[in-house]
């Protein structure tokens, strides 16, 4: 194939490959402190704070998204995206950890109501349970760990899915009545994780 | 009749829409007492009160007509008709009809009333309203004997309110109060703030507002009034009855499922402020506790 003849897919992967995965690292780190600017400043409305756990919250599910859709993108259109599924992994729970931290010390502020908080209320106990999950794999997202889990780490790093399941669903019910934005949310993310499975002899096998 | 009911809070509570000092050298005024005319205000108030202004109150609105966003009401209830609006009194009354808001504003007396407004969402707001007493308007239309509740119900025109084109609620939006929570003098029909006329996003041309109620009880774009002698259907029970009751009063002692209501934000206190302790009633236990008196507030939340 020649350069003037070169698909879609291959100008993206040649462009990929061009992209140093620092500056993905570095792209995706920037709205939070811009938006912590923005809440401390007036500019996310007169209600900073939820404004603020929303936004990081939102960006959260944006990148687990994203990192769901990197093995489709390969598997089903060759797009290959795989240098950069750590970064975008690991910042999606640095987004995580944000969205927890405004939650933990701006918004309850007060350590008794929080463990109230995470036990009574359902859908903050299945936000709490979805970051659990995620600990372990920030924790392991290095080359180390790779190494020393060795086949382990691919079985851990499963996780991914049940936690960006919960965090779909966290969101869906903490809204009032039933709402069209976060259904979507949780739909693409059970789609991404449907898409890897699928039925065999009846039981659920990976696609 | 008019100022059956007098104000607590008083203007210095609430930041004059055309203020030119910046907040903190207004709640820095308040705190040293100095002028801004507010002798014989209460000091605990003020002390505690973060004044809301214009801003704040029409651009922060919940009015899911309009979208689920708290900026989509701003952005979009542009687009309302609020002239002619009349407002359809019907059910248990001597004289049903459709009444005008024209006619209904020059049969009624406008005055301001302060009250705090506590959203279920646990948010506050000090709002300077402007109405009369629903009271005054159900005497317009004569309420008969054994009437026992007044139903309420907000327009439905998908094409001018964008957000009923989707099933967040079942439209058109209705709300209710037991008679006497309806005839008590705290209780209003709202039809402007700050002295100027309702804005569209916070309900124009005239919402109901019963302020030791959670917000969604002050149902907005009011066009019909309905007196029956049984409960009428209110649209967020319908939407979820475990976690809005009929009566959906303020207390900090009966949590939303999945939120504490001891506890409120304070709109326009900034990013570092702490939550401040969500009063009885939201602080008007003095004029409504005897409405309840017997009542298991956890059971009829």
């Amino acid at each position: 194939m020649t350069g003037s003849t070169l698909g879609i897919v291959d100008r993206v992967n040649l462009f990929a490959r061009r992209i140093p995965v620092w500056l993905v690292y570095g792209l995706v780190a920037l709205p939070a402190p811009y938006l912590f600017y923005l809440a401390a400043t007036g500019g996310l409305g007169v209600e900073p704070i939820s404004a603020l756990e929303h936004e990081y919250g939102e960006l959260a599910l944006k990148l687990l998204i994203a990192g769901l859709c990197i093995t489709p993108l390969r598997r089903f259109l060759g797009v290959n995206l795989m240098k950069f599924r750590r970064a975008i992994g690991v910042m999606a729970f640095a987004y995580v950890f944000a969205h927890l931290g405004v939650w933990l010390f701006l918004d309850v502020q007060d350590w008794g109501r929080i463990w109230a908080d995470i036990v009574k209320r359902p859908y903050i106990t299945i936000g709490m349970v979805g970051f659990v999950l995620l600990v372990p794999l920030a924790v392991t997202s290095n080359n180390l760990s790779l190494r020393w889990l060795g086949p382990l780490w691919r079985k851990l790093h499963l996780l991914v899915f049940p936690a960006a399941i919960l965090a779909g669903l966290h969101f869906v019910m903490l809204r009032k009545g039933v709402q069209i934005e976060p259904l979507l949310y949780l739909g693409t993310i059970l789609a991404l994780v449907g898409i890897r499975f699928r039925l065999r002899d009846g039981k659920i096998v990976r696609a | 009749m008019a100022y059956r009911w007098k104000n607590t809070f008083t203007r210095a509570d609430a930041t004059p829409e055309a203020h030119f000092l910046n907040r903190r050298a207004f709640v820095g005024a308040i705190a040293a007492g100095v002028g801004l005319g507010m002798a014989g205000s209460r000091a605990s108030a003020q002390d505690t009160l973060k004044p809301n202004d214009w801003d704040e109150i029409t651009n922060y609105c919940n009015f899911y007509e309009f979208g689920t966003g708290k900026e989509d009401p701003p952005r979009y209830a542009k687009a309302l008709t609020t002239s002619p609006w009349s407002i359809e009194v019907d059910g248990m009354v001597d004289r049903p009809g459709a009444y005008d808001v024209n006619d209904i504003m020059s049969e009624m007396t406008i005055e301001e009333r302060i009250y705090r407004f506590r959203c279920v969402e646990a948010w506050s707001m000090i709002i300077p309203w402007n109405g009369f007493e629903l009271a005054d308007l159900l005497a317009m239309a004569g309420v008969q004997d054994g009437a026992k509740y007044v139903a309420f119900e907000t327009l439905y025109r998908p094409e001018e309110m964008i957000g009923q084109r989707y099933p967040v609620l079942d439209w058109p939006y209705v709300e209710g109060l037991r008679l006497d929570e309806a005839l008590h003098p705290l209780t209003i029909m709202a039809t402007g703030i700050y002295g100027k006329p309702m804005p569209k996003q916070n309900g124009a041309p005239m919402r109901l507002v019963v302020p030791w109620k959670y917000g969604f009880k002050s149902i907005k774009s009011v066009v019909r009034i309905t007196l029956t002698d049984k409960e009428p259907p209110t649209s967020w029970n319908r939407a979820g009855p475990q976690e809005y009751g009929f009566y959906s009063n303020v207390n900090p002692n009966v949590d939303h499922p999945r939120w504490s209501q001891a506890t409120e934000r304070v709109i326009g206190s900034g990013l570092f402020a702490s939550r401040q302790p969500t009063l009885m009633f939201n602080g008007y236990q003095e004029e409504v506790a005897s409405l309840y008196e017997g009542m298991d507030l956890a059971k009829h939340f």
